[in-house]
């Protein structure tokens, strides 16, 4: 049985106040998505939509091919993981997961084998006779995914799955639950503000941003060809030079050509550079004033601090690359554009993307 | 320096020895003396003052009075803070303020009010007296006084919690597949079971010791329309001392029943709130 999930022209306000503003939609069955946004992009009222915790004002919402708009929770076949996992704070590990199946008066022996396979998926037989409170935070999670996994439900939704836990307990839950979704394919939306863990996990991303999808598409396409200045400037830093394309060149106001963009209209363009599209080498002969400020070396990768009289920009490079290349603090240099996207702003046209070329070193 | 942690200490124990004292001059002399007094004849004496019949007849008024007037503001307290705690609507701080109105009125007011109401020539007396309703000097105006005085014990002590603990396990259990009375047995009620007893217990030890509202409404018969605390107040009256510190002393016992349960209860609720404060600061 297929559970696309479609929403269409879907509106919601609190208070007056639009949170959602006509979203259209299709979750593809089986498909592991993210909802990406900031704090307010409409990303977790969208989820508790689609839960039925909450009604839209406007619009409707299929599940599997049927209006499930106004059907009560429990008739849509979703499990939802919370925020805070709401784990029942006067049942233990077991019961908490026996819930669902409780409710629905399963026999006992049944129960005890679902609950205990459960348990054994999320790897906490152990912990079974556990209260939630003696748990840790990665532990309550696993226990709020097993519990909603026990009603078997055909679409699982989760509201910032791992937004309260430590970095290192993060990255192990999000490599169990990319592992878990390959063995069961149920369909999962999960929403986030980090967009190193929609990267990670999801098979597609829609960017959300004042209650509207801004972009969805592959997490390499989104990235590559970000759709407007908003959704390239969320997904990871970028220099932005405001500038102006004339004769198919891009120059930075400050004075210096960015890259060639042969079908940029003239006229004032806004440019944005990922710190890797920035490369840097030790200045030849002439040079046109950019000095290295400050390298700092985290880790594998090294980001530098670059600025000439009256522009700063940043770079960065793996460490190797950085050793290799003989650069150091205070060293003049020569730039060189690899790539980068300019968003002309021009008769206030709709912005458009174009992808630079790389120029000649400045 | 030993100076000031001389005198840091002197302080020390001057103060604590002026809450003791406090504490021994009203609170634990008192009752010795009720139990002094009440055994001052010998166990014999205490004992048939408390099986005389009149004696037999307020204690049954006061247990009925409780097991009514508690089980009612037990109902009442969970739909109200159910109410408050998870909607927001027009008439929310007008209800909020009218739960907490008897706190704030005289309990003989509370008593007098009823009266003006159901009394013979009160608002609906007529009618009531027509259709052969005694609710005045009767057990159901003893009653409806003491559901009145007790009214805001259980609430006021399930609604903070009910606000703390919000209400996102409820639904969990919803998109789990829980009907409404399922979420309200299985999830609801167990989450505010401590704060509930606690509220109840409160409940119970006013309910039973009520003297002012009950007072007014009684008519005190005694032998009929007589509670515990009204009985101790007409024997001593009628000089019969001894027996007035019998019943009073059956009083103290409560209090302290309800002090050692109170104790108990707090020291698992304290336990639940800490749980649920360690949960938000996760």
């Amino acid at each position: 049985m297929s559970t696309e999930i479609t929403i269409s022209n879907v509106s919601r306000g609190f208070n007056g106040h639009t949170v959602l503003d006509n979203v259209n939609l299709t979750v593809r069955d089986g498909e592991l998505l993210a909802l990406l946004g900031p704090s307010g992009s409409g990303k977790t009222t969208l989820l508790r939509l689609i839960a039925g915790l909450d009604q839209p004002d406007s619009g409707s919402i299929a599940i599997g091919g049927t209006e499930a708009t106004q059907a009560h929770p429990a008739a849509r076949g979703v499990g939802f993981v919370f925020q805070h996992y709401a784990l029942f704070r006067h049942m233990n590990v077991f019961e908490n997961i026996a819930f669902p199946l409780r409710i629905r008066k399963t026999p006992k022996a049944e129960v005890n084998v679902k609950v205990t396979e459960l348990l054994k998926l999320i790897q906490l037989e152990t912990l079974a006779g556990r209260y939630p409170a003696q748990l840790s935070g990665g532990q309550r999670q696993r226990v709020a995914l097993a519990r909603a996994l026990a009603s078997q439900p055909r679409v699982l939704l989760l509201d910032e799955p791992f937004g309260a836990l430590d970095a290192v307990v993060r990255r192990d839950l999000r490599r169990w639950l990319r592992q878990l979704h390959e063995e069961m394919h149920i369909t999962t939306i999960f929403v986030t503000h980090d967009q190193e863990e929609a990267f990670d996990l999801a098979d597609r991303i829609v960017i959300m941003n004042g209650g509207k999808i801004c972009q969805q598409g592959a997490p390499i396409d989104i990235y590559q060809h970000p759709a407007d200045v908003f959704v390239h400037e969320f997904l990871g830093e970028s220099n932005h030079i405001t500038g102006h394309a004339a004769g198919g060149i891009i120059f930075a106001d400050a004075g210096f050509p960015v890259a060639e963009a042969a079908n940029a209209p003239d006229g004032p363009a806004e440019i944005y550079v990922r710190p890797h599209h920035v490369l840097l080498r030790p200045r030849s002969n002439g040079g046109t004033g950019w000095v290295i400020n400050r390298i700092s070396a985290t880790g594998a990768h090294a980001r530098i601090s670059v600025a000439n009289a009256s522009t700063t920009l940043e770079a960065s490079m793996t460490v190797d690359a950085l050793l290799a290349s003989g650069l150091t603090d205070h060293m003049p240099v020569d730039i060189t554009f690899a790539g980068g996207t300019v968003f002309p702003t021009a008769d206030s046209q709709p912005l458009k993307l174009q992808v630079l070329k790389p120029r000649l070193a400045v | 320096m030993a100076g000031n942690a001389a005198g840091k200490s002197a302080g020390r124990i001057a103060l604590i020895t002026i809450a003791l004292l406090f504490m021994v001059l009203f609170l634990l002399l008192p009752l010795i003396v009720v139990f002094a007094q009440a055994l001052s004849s010998g166990f014999e004496a205490y004992f048939s003052s408390i099986a005389d019949p009149n004696v037999q007849s307020a204690i049954w008024m006061t247990l009925i009075i409780a097991a009514v007037a508690v089980p009612a503001n037990l109902a009442f307290g969970i739909a109200a803070s159910w109410c408050i705690g998870r909607f927001e609507f027009t008439g929310r701080n007008l209800l909020i303020t009218l739960i907490d109105l008897p706190f704030s009125i005289s309990p003989v007011i509370a008593g007098l009010l009823e009266v003006l109401l159901f009394g013979l020539n009160g608002l609906l007396g007529g009618w009531l007296s027509a259709h052969n309703y005694q609710i005045i000097f009767a057990l159901p105006g003893m009653i409806l006084a003491t559901i009145f005085v007790t009214f805001p014990f259980v609430a006021r002590e399930v609604i903070p919690l009910v606000q703390e603990q919000g209400n996102e396990e409820e639904e969990a259990a919803v998109t789990l597949g829980a009907n409404f009375w399922q979420i309200f047995w299985r999830i609801s009620l167990p989450k505010i079971r401590w704060g509930l007893l606690y509220g109840v217990l409160l409940c119970n030890a006013r309910a039973m010791g009520e003297f002012g509202a009950v007072s007014v409404v009684s008519g005190k018969v005694f032998g009929e329309t007589d509670t515990l605390s009204l009985a101790v107040e007409s024997l001593y009256g009628s000089y019969e001392t001894q027996a007035a510190f019998a019943v009073a002393s059956l009083l103290a016992l409560l209090a302290l029943v309800t002090l050692v349960a109170k104790a108990t209860v707090e020291f698992f609720l304290r336990d639940e709130m800490n749980a649920v404060k360690r949960k938000r600061t996760v």
